[in-house]
């Protein structure tokens, strides 16, 4: 549960790894390996700035975890092995692609259950909305002519 | 009772908005909790000796990253020097990708708080342990297992709130 929090708030907020501390230089992946190597970079989130890919990052933790990646596709080690160290890590978290768990099924199938109960209830509304067969057609009461022409002559000026 | 339909939905969608509004997104659930504390080898601050995560067990430990580049470390600062002296819980320092010389005029500066500091000077240590942020800090039990995960300096209120009642457990458990 968090509670707001108080007035003097960036003192009070981690340095994030955006900016501070230098990386260290992001070791090179043979060229047979590269689109692997950025296939699976922009794959993965960069937990600091959390709406960049650690492909797009600038940020030191991401060039370190580039780093890590790079060096971990040079030992021979599979995407899937790749994934498995940096979830154990930072969570599903890092992964864009969240895995299909039982805890992540609201998630890939919640947008599914909200459109069709949305498409239910339109359809449920507009039915209701419809006259049921059989009924009366809405025709205007019928004029009664004399109170009308009482009416008339009981404004004469509004008269058009 | 016609408007009980959309009137419950609009204060329902408040209600998740409001819940939306309380979380903070840059707190990122660590998958370590409950796990052993990654293992590490890293050089101590002060000299050429070496630091193994075997020294996390054997007694409830704080584990906390820090730098001396990193202004949010002071504000708990104060915090640890308290603890450190009360003895309430060993601290171990990391220091996070920082220059030994400064980490040390930052500990002679401000006081000294932890128990032995390692310095993970490239960050890789931080990766292990899932570090995104510095401060970060782990509370481990004595047999090296994570039990709690704060981003971020600890206040007053995190420590009595948080901390606290789980040091107590893990006293309960291990007599």
């Amino acid at each position: 549960m968090k509670t707001w929090l108080p007035v003097p708030l960036l003192s009070l907020l981690p340095c994030l790894l955006l900016f501070a501390g230098a990386a260290l230089a992001v070791p090179e992946v043979n060229e047979a390996e590269r689109p692997r190597y950025q296939a699976l970079l922009h794959e993965l989130r960069c937990v600091v700035c959390q709406n960049q890919s650690i492909a797009e990052s600038n940020a030191p933790l991401a060039k370190d975890l580039r780093g890590q990646v790079a060096t971990q596709i040079n030992a021979g080690r599979s995407n899937d092995q790749i994934r498995q160290y940096l979830t154990e890590r930072y969570g599903d978290f890092v992964l864009y692609k969240p895995p299909l768990r039982a805890r992540t099924l609201a998630l890939w199938f919640g947008p599914f259950v909200l459109l069709a109960a949305g498409l239910v209830m339109a359809v449920w509304f507009t039915r209701r909305r419809r006259r049921p067969p059989g009924a009366a057609a809405d025709v205007p009461a019928p004029v009664d002519a004399a109170a009308l022409q009482g009416l008339l002559d009981r404004y004469p000026g509004e008269r058009p | 009772m016609r408007y009980l339909v959309p009137v419950s939905l609009i204060v329902g969608l408040l209600v998740l908005l409001g819940i939306g509004l309380r979380l903070d997104p840059t707190e990122v659930p660590s998958p370590l909790i409950g796990k052993l504390a990654p293992p590490f080898d890293l050089p101590t601050l002060e000299d050429d000796g070496r630091v193994t995560s075997d020294v996390l067990l054997g007694q409830p430990t704080l584990v906390n990253f820090f730098a001396s580049w990193c202004t949010p470390c002071l504000a708990e600062h104060p915090l640890f020097m308290r603890l450190s002296a009360g003895g309430s819980v060993r601290i171990v320092g990391i220091s996070y990708k920082d220059r030994p010389e400064d980490t040390s005029r930052w500990l002679a500066r401000h006081g000294n708080p932890f128990a032995l500091v390692a310095r993970d000077a490239v960050g890789a240590s931080a990766i292990d342990w899932g570090v995104y942020g510095v401060p970060e800090s782990y509370l481990l039990d004595a047999e090296g297992r994570i039990v709690h995960k704060h981003v971020g300096p600890i206040s007053d209120a995190d420590w009595r709130g948080t901390f606290e009642p789980k040091l107590r457990d893990l006293a309960r458990l291990t007599p």
